[in-house]
């Protein structure tokens, strides 16, 4: 084990901020993170233990116990479950003779459940061993069964297996647009970069992750910082259930977000760039490896880029483990630094204190993608499509009850009616833009638009139609960020596991009036006081049905009044066993009628 | 920097550096807090101080007071957000207050008490969590701890040792300590450590100290923690 262990921290050059390489590698290797190389990596790092410990039990990848040699997980989001998750968790728990959650007897094997692969385009999926597995079909269980239990390495598997498909649907604006590499940077200087600047600024460019910050003013506030070096950060860690626009453009189209990072950091005046990709995506590392190399020979990264003295610029890829709250810029930082992905607190914010307390850009792929072509478009090409608080294109990522499930791009304020049509949904029940975190919209608000204006989103569309049970949806949503919660604040670690189980109460029938109002008010102190945007946003699912559906939830209560959490008769067993009683005074009625 | 601010209709003044809760404890105005004290490092996360500084919603412990900056912390919405959040702190653990040896010194039942806690709202969640008592002359009990980080910033910061760390993430938050077996007794804490002495609920408590001083003649019994905190919270330890 030390033999490894010192290759593998010799490898993240001994540093503390790449603990999260240094222990996805034992974990691939051991299967877990034993107690030996705890210590091996606390000394070698000079960290204290309980640093390790706390990111092993941070990040949903990584273990203190030992998974199995084929370490399986299926998504459990919720166009997964439609898909039917539930039945291929079934058929392989039987044809691999382990439990759900557990491990093989012989160590051979482990089944979990996971959030969400980023395969919501095409479930039911999973990952083997961190490898996609979309589209889980039985004739593919079996073949997996046999090949698992036959211990056939995972590059001998057929790779038509792993296969992730691409579909754009509908391509647009950038989608369309014809690139050649280095273009981009050429433009840039030979326009000079206050002028790229000033085009980025012109095109209104707002930051694709969702909260929709002006990219021009987070690039000029950095650049203004007198703190070097700087880091641009490319927010690679696609979360959202039900959105993987992101994944289809770093398979696709990785020179172009590449370059929109180079661009940023010539703005900048960076040195340094890093990309956070999320861990259900190591599929595309190599890939991305490859890409890197090929532009250091192009002359697009390292030393003096496209012969411009004093440009040095290089980009390095860092993996997650399996935590949605490392999609939060400050979080991220965290991860990226070697930690658990805390949100931190703001001021300052990470423009002016970011990775490793400098200067750093945090932008998401699809903001760098779009960044590239309006440097070499200018600003007036991408203003001139969209609205005018939200300009441009955005990319959709659409799932769920529709014929033709991928991506689309639509220019900003496209009514969601259109989207749907095209999209092929029919009887809609509701659609839920943004994931958990965004809005649901009952069919009765079809003609609201995708913008900042209206329906502000990071490009995740799920649709429901009339045969899905509503409770279904909010509960699959709010049980997600009751697990993601990093824990950090009291509201959200608290009140998301409040949350999960008062609805739980509700949804189970078990529900009154005074759970309704209870409801309601949790919602808001969980919203009103939470640190970061998981907190701020983990009632949505609740609040957002409640408002789209609200008759549904009052069907749901099963007494006007009140109702007991809990069975009180049955809770009397244990006390009845023991007194040695059944006589009818040894019960007690549920609620007096 | 210094100038002054206003903190419900009142003007105050504040220094360079200075946070907002910790410009109105300097002028005399309790902010309910749980996570914060005078001279650690800012945490922001029990989220007890929330407050609106200009309209807008934020941790008073971790917001650096600025000059006419307009404060707003007691009002009937923001006690009752207070009153929720110290509700879960409750439910969260294992908290049996009367056999409880901090009674009376505990920072959360002297919030509670602040904030009129009468019951405890919110379904419990009876988390099994263990006690360490392997230390001769500290207990450690995770029943109790409300995860408000001063024992890690203590060890760290004040005592440069590490003891302490948070773990995991949600609901399975809890509190390890640095050492190979995980325990207390194989760590290097000591007892003359502040990590010993922080602690605002009964998690950590230095052993046969606990009844020098009867019940109903502690701190909070005898004073309410909205005038303690503001005078002598630097000397909360015992
Ligand atoms: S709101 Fe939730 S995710 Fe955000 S810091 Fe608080 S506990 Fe962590
Ligand atoms: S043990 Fe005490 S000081 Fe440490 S985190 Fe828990 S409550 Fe806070
Ligand atoms: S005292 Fe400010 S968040 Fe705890």
């Amino acid at each position: 084990m030390k033999t490894f262990v010192d290759k593998v921290l010799a490898q993240a050059e001994f540093q503390p901020a790449r603990l999260l390489e240094v222990l996805r590698a034992v974990q691939a290797e051991f299967r877990h993170i034993p107690e030996p190389a705890i210590e091996l990596i606390a000394v070698g790092l000079q960290i204290p233990r309980t640093q390790i410990i706390a990111v092993a039990e941070f990040y949903s990848f990584l273990h203190l116990a030992p998974q199995g040699r084929y370490e399986l997980y299926i998504a459990d989001s919720i166009t997964d479950r439609m898909l039917g998750n539930q039945q291929v968790l079934e058929a392989l728990a039987a044809r691999l003779q382990v439990a759900v959650g557990g491990v093989r007897g012989d160590g051979l094997v482990s089944l979990n459940r996971t959030a969400c692969t980023g395969m919501c385009d095409q479930g039911p999926a999973g990952l083997v061993n961190g490898y996609p597995l979309p589209r889980l079909t039985p004739a593919k269980i079996d073949a997996l069964a046999a090949l698992i239990e036959k211990q056939v390495p995972l590059n001998a598997w057929p790779t038509e297996m792993f296969r992730v498909e691409e579909p754009i649907c509908r391509p647009d604006l950038l989608l369309n647009q014809a690139f050649v590499n280095g273009a981009a940077i050429q433009a840039s200087f030979a326009r000079g970069l206050a002028e790229t600047l000033a085009e980025l600024d012109a095109s209104h460019l707002r930051g694709r992750g969702g909260a929709g910050f002006k990219t021009a003013l987070k690039w000029r506030s950095c650049a203004q910082q007198a703190a070097t070096p700087r880091y641009v950060i490319c927010n690679a860690d696609e979360g959202e259930p039900g959105t993987f626009k992101d994944r289809m453009l770093l398979d696709l189209y990785p020179d172009q977000v590449f370059e929109g990072m180079t661009v940023c950091a010539a703005i900048i005046g960076s040195n340094h760039g890093l990309i956070y990709l999320r861990a259900e995506y190591l599929f595309l590392r190599d890939k991305l490896l490859a890409v890197l190399q090929a532009r250091r020979e192009q002359g697009l990264l390292g030393q003096a880029i496209l012969g411009r003295d004093g440009f040095d610029f290089d980009i390095e890829i860092r993996m997650g483990a399996g935590a949605y709250i490392c999609g939060e810029a400050s979080a991220q930082i965290e991860s990226l630094e070697g930690k658990p992905g805390i949100p931190r607190t703001k001021p300052p914010n990470s423009v002016v204190c970011g990775y490793q307390r400098k200067p750093t850009v945090v932008d998401n792929v699809e903001t760098f993608f779009a960044a590239t072509h309006i440097a070499i478009q200018g600003g007036q090409w991408f203003a001139a499509v969209g609205t005018p608080q939200s300009t441009g294109t955005k990319l959709l990522s659409i799932s769920g009850d529709c014929q033709r499930p991928g991506i689309y791009e639509y220019p900003f304020g496209t009514p969601v009616r259109t989207i749907l049509q095209e999209c092929g949904a029919e009887d809609v029940m509701g659609v839920q833009v943004g994931g958990p975190s965004g809005t649901f919209i009952s069919n009765r608000e079809l003609d609201r638009v995708v913008a900042f204006e209206d329906l502000s989103t990071a490009g995740s569309f799920m649709v429901f139609n009339r045969s899905r049970n509503l409770f279904a949806i909010a509960q699959n949503f709010t049980d997600f960020f009751a697990h993601e919660s990093c824990g950090f604040c009291t509201p959200c670690r608290v009140g998301t596991s409040l949350l999960k189980n008062q609805l739980a109460k509700i949804a189970d029938g078990l529900g009154a009036a005074e759970d309704l109002t209870e409801l309601s008010a949790l919602c808001e102190v969980v919203k009103n006081n939470s640190h970061c945007g998981l907190g701020e946003s983990a009632a949505n699912p609740i609040l957002t049905t409640l408002l789209s559906y609200p008759e549904l939830y009052l069907q749901q209560l099963q007494y006007q009044e009140f109702a007991p959490a809990f069975d009180l008769d049955a809770t009397l067993a244990a006390a009845r066993r023991l007194a040695q009683r059944e006589d009818p005074a040894a019960h007690l009625n549920q609620v007096e009628n | 920097m210094s100038g002054t601010l206003t903190i419900d209709g009142k003007t105050i003044p504040f220094a360079a550096g200075q946070s907002v809760i910790e410009a109105a404890r300097c002028a005399g105005i309790y902010i309910p807090h749980l996570c914060h004290k005078p001279g650690y490092a800012p945490h922001g996360s029990c989220k007890l101080c929330t407050v609106f500084v200009n309209g807008r919603k934020t941790s008073a412990c971790t917001y650096p007071a600025a000059a006419d900056q307009n404060v707003v912390s007691d009002t009937p919405e923001l006690q009752q957000d207070r009153l929720r959040l110290t509700q879960m702190l409750f439910v969260e653990g294992n908290h049996f207050c009367p056999s409880c040896e901090k009674s009376g010194n505990c920072q959360l039942q002297g919030v509670a008490y602040h904030l009129r806690m009468l019951d405890n709202h919110y379904p419990h969640f009876y988390p099994q969590r263990q006690v360490d008592a392997s230390h001769p002359d500290i207990l450690l009990d995770h029943n109790r701890c409300i995860f408000c980080n001063l024992c890690v910033r203590a060890s760290r910061d004040h005592d440069g040792k590490n003891v302490f760390a948070i773990a995991g993430r949600g609901i399975n938050k809890r509190l390890i300590v640095n050492s190979a077996s995980g325990q207390l007794k194989d760590s290097d804490i000591s007892i003359d450590d502040q990590a010993t002495q922080v602690c605002p609920t009964g998690a950590i408590l230095v052993k046969r100290t606990g009844y020098q001083v009867p019940i109903g003649e502690r701190w909070y019994d005898r004073q309410p923690i909205s005038e303690l905190a503001l005078g002598k919270e630097d000397s909360h330890e015992r």
